[in-house]
């Protein structure tokens, strides 16, 4: 059927029009998928590291959450066709994807933020993002300050400290905690003694009233009062002082735990990824974290660059005096085949 | 030679059973795609990984914690199949015999809780039942006792909260059992001279054994599998065997060791129900002709 000469017209014009505006448009822009663990925490990530690298560098970040992203990644490189890129997640999973095949080898060239970490804050396939400790927490109403438990020996004091306990159901910085209260020195911990440790928990085990399995309940135990004394996260702890409850903790023997950056085998932005990987760990990115959150930047040349005041300073985890009381955690000593069979044992340990 | 009008009803009937397959036949390929399917191929995970292997099996075999889970989670599942029922019935037979409007007052009271979240309801038990929670409060204020009791972070709360969510699933077949109970027979027992007791005994208890095996196997089927309850009361101790499928997906880097456990718990209940049906002829109970 002939169309009318006008409507040809008509529709020659429209159709200029239409490629006109889209040629007009600026090319397809460069993105990553960022995945974190959500909440207060992403929130501050957000604002601090996220927004701004995102606008330096000219790219979208779309982001994502999930509480433990370990299955999810798995899944996802198994598929062959992952939707993520950037992943940040404890450590130790980085380091057991790394060896399973499931991330890319980062090419520290490319990285000259991070290769300017020290060494043991990165590896052939992550790069520490930001440290946060495992501490020990107690509530004030049921020890005043003179008489303040102060380390894990006290912990399992319970003639000197009585009261009820908590600790996370998890091997992961609980070994740690148990040799300390055994003698070890934090410097002195690794390799773990397995058997001793397990030993010096069966001895407090009876005093446990509750094994912790979320960030979030170590907090309402603690707040409640059904618990006096637990092992937290000094992020939630900080998070409950703020809400006015009388609690405290102490750096004393903490654990110095980290999250990682690391990026998905046959991530579908590599190279756009590799980019924000630098930027993430980028001094003054970082630098802005503790403004937002209770959580210490990894790259040390942060606390160089003078957006910390001294005060802050000192309530984060990896401040310098802080960092020095506690024991850093070794993740590669989790992912080993010895710290896999301390992690098996522990499902024994709790049934008993 | 048979009779042309045998031919022609076995025809029909031959016609009707091809009719009700057809109708059938989606509902079959949901369930085949969306569960035989996808469990096969978790099962299948569990044999195979680089080669065919009973690693998995062997382990469960061998070490301790597998079966005293699988004990624990049997007892309770039990425990609470037995208190659902003993709690469940008496609710179910108040609902069939009370007048229509009240009987509907009920069952929308047991049906409510399912508005809920099974989350929001384990924490629910967890204010009632902590240290500092309503029920020690209240307990406290009574002079009742002096120090809190341990409620929960143990089994206790364990069986309580899941004793709560599960009640409807005893409540409803019972009470669809019982609906069925003609009463014209309770009476003429009692025209018999019965009284109410042998009545109910003799009459109405039998008549609702459909219903209390339905409830009872949906119960138990169901508290086997429970992982919110145990993870959030259970205080870390009480581990059940659905804790153990999580942590098995944690701890190894292939998802047979986790589906293994979930085929042995499959094979287990099965052989249960095999062994039950050995002694209670299941499905006269159940009412087939």
């Amino acid at each position: 059927m002939m169309i009318a000469s006008c409507y040809r017209r008509a529709l020659l014009g429209v159709s200029f029009g239409v490629f006109a505006t889209l040629s007009a448009l600026p090319a397809h822009a460069d993105q990553i998928t960022f995945v974190s663990q959500g909440g207060a925490y992403q929130k501050a990530q957000t604002i601090a590291i996220l927004d701004p690298s995102a606008k330096k560098l000219g790219i979208t970040i779309n982001q994502d959450s999930i509480p433990d992203a370990w299955p999810a990644i798995k899944s996802q490189v198994a598929s062959g066709k992952p939707t993520w890129d950037v992943v940040d997640v404890p450590t130790g999973y980085c380091l057991r994807g790394g060896e399973q095949g499931l991330l890319e080898k980062l090419d520290f060239s490319k990285l000259p933020n991070g290769a300017a970490m020290p060494e043991a804050y990165r590896s052939p396939y992550s790069v520490a993002y930001e440290f946060y400790s495992s501490v020990l927490a107690y509530s004030q109403k049921k020890f005043s300050a003179e008489a303040a438990p102060n380390s894990w020996a006290d912990f399992w004091d319970v003639k000197k400290f009585p009261g009820r306990r908590a600790l996370r159901n998890h091997p992961i910085a609980t070994l740690e905690a148990a040799l300390m209260a055994d003698g070890v020195a934090p410097d002195k911990l690794y390799p773990l003694d397995v058997d001793r440790a397990f030993k010096k928990l069966e001895e407090i085990k009876p005093n446990i009233t509750v094994w912790w399995t979320s960030g979030a309940q170590s907090a309402q135990l603690l707040n409640d009062g059904e618990v006096d004394m637990v092992m937290a996260w000094n992020g939630r702890v900080s998070a409950l002082t703020k809400e006015g409850a009388k609690v405290a903790y102490t750096y004393n023997q903490g654990i110095l735990q980290s999250t990682s950056l690391c990026i998905l085998k046959d991530a579908p932005n590599l190279a756009t990824a590799v980019r924000f990987l630098n930027e993430a760990v980028d001094p003054v990115h970082q630098a802005n974290l503790p403004l937002h959150i209770d959580y210490g930047p990894a790259n040390p040349k942060a606390f160089d660059t003078g957006v910390i005041k001294p005060e802050r300073a000192a309530q984060l985890p990896s401040a310098p005096e802080n960092a020095a009381k506690q024991a850093l955690m070794s993740y590669a000593w989790w992912s080993s085949p010895a710290g896999e069979a301390a992690e098996k044992r522990w499902v024994g340990f709790m049934q008993k | 030679m048979s009779s042309p009008v045998q031919d022609l009803s076995v025809l029909h009937q031959r016609r009707e059973q091809r009719l009700m397959l057809a109708l059938a036949m989606p509902a079959l390929l949901v369930i085949l795609l969306l569960v035989v399917l996808p469990v096969g191929w978790l099962a299948w995970q569990s044999v195979y990984h680089n080669g065919f292997t009973l690693e998995n099996y062997r382990r469960i075999w061998s070490e301790d914690i597998y079966w005293r889970s699988f004990a624990l989670t049997f007892e309770i599942s039990l425990l609470v199949t037995l208190l659902a029922l003993l709690l469940g019935y008496p609710i179910a037979y108040a609902a069939s015999v009370a007048p229509k409007r009240w009987g509907i007052i009920i069952l929308a009271l047991v049906v409510l809780p399912f508005w809920t979240s099974v989350l929001v309801r384990a924490y629910a038990w967890l204010a009632l039942l902590q240290r500092t929670g309503v029920i020690n409060q209240l307990l406290r204020q009574l002079g009742v006792i002096d120090e809190p009791l341990a409620l929960v972070h143990n089994s206790f709360g364990t069986i309580v909260a899941t004793l709560h969510i599960l009640l409807p699933f005893m409540v409803l077949p019972l009470y669809a059992t019982m609906q069925q109970i003609p009463r014209d027979l309770m009476q003429a027992g009692a025209s018999l001279g019965a009284g109410p007791m042998l009545t109910f005994w003799r009459i109405f208890l039998p008549l609702s054994l459909p219903g209390v095996l339905a409830g009872s196997t949906l119960v138990f089927v169901l508290a086997l599998g429970f992982y919110i309850t145990p993870e959030l009361l259970g205080g870390g101790r009480t581990i059940m065997i659905s804790m153990l499928v999580s942590r098995n997906v944690e701890l190894y880097d292939q998802w047979g060791a986790a589906s293994a456990v979930g085929v042995v718990l499959l094979v287990a209940v099965g052989l249960i129900f095999f062994a039950v049906s050995r002694f209670i002829p299941l499905d006269r109970v159940l009412g087939q002709k």
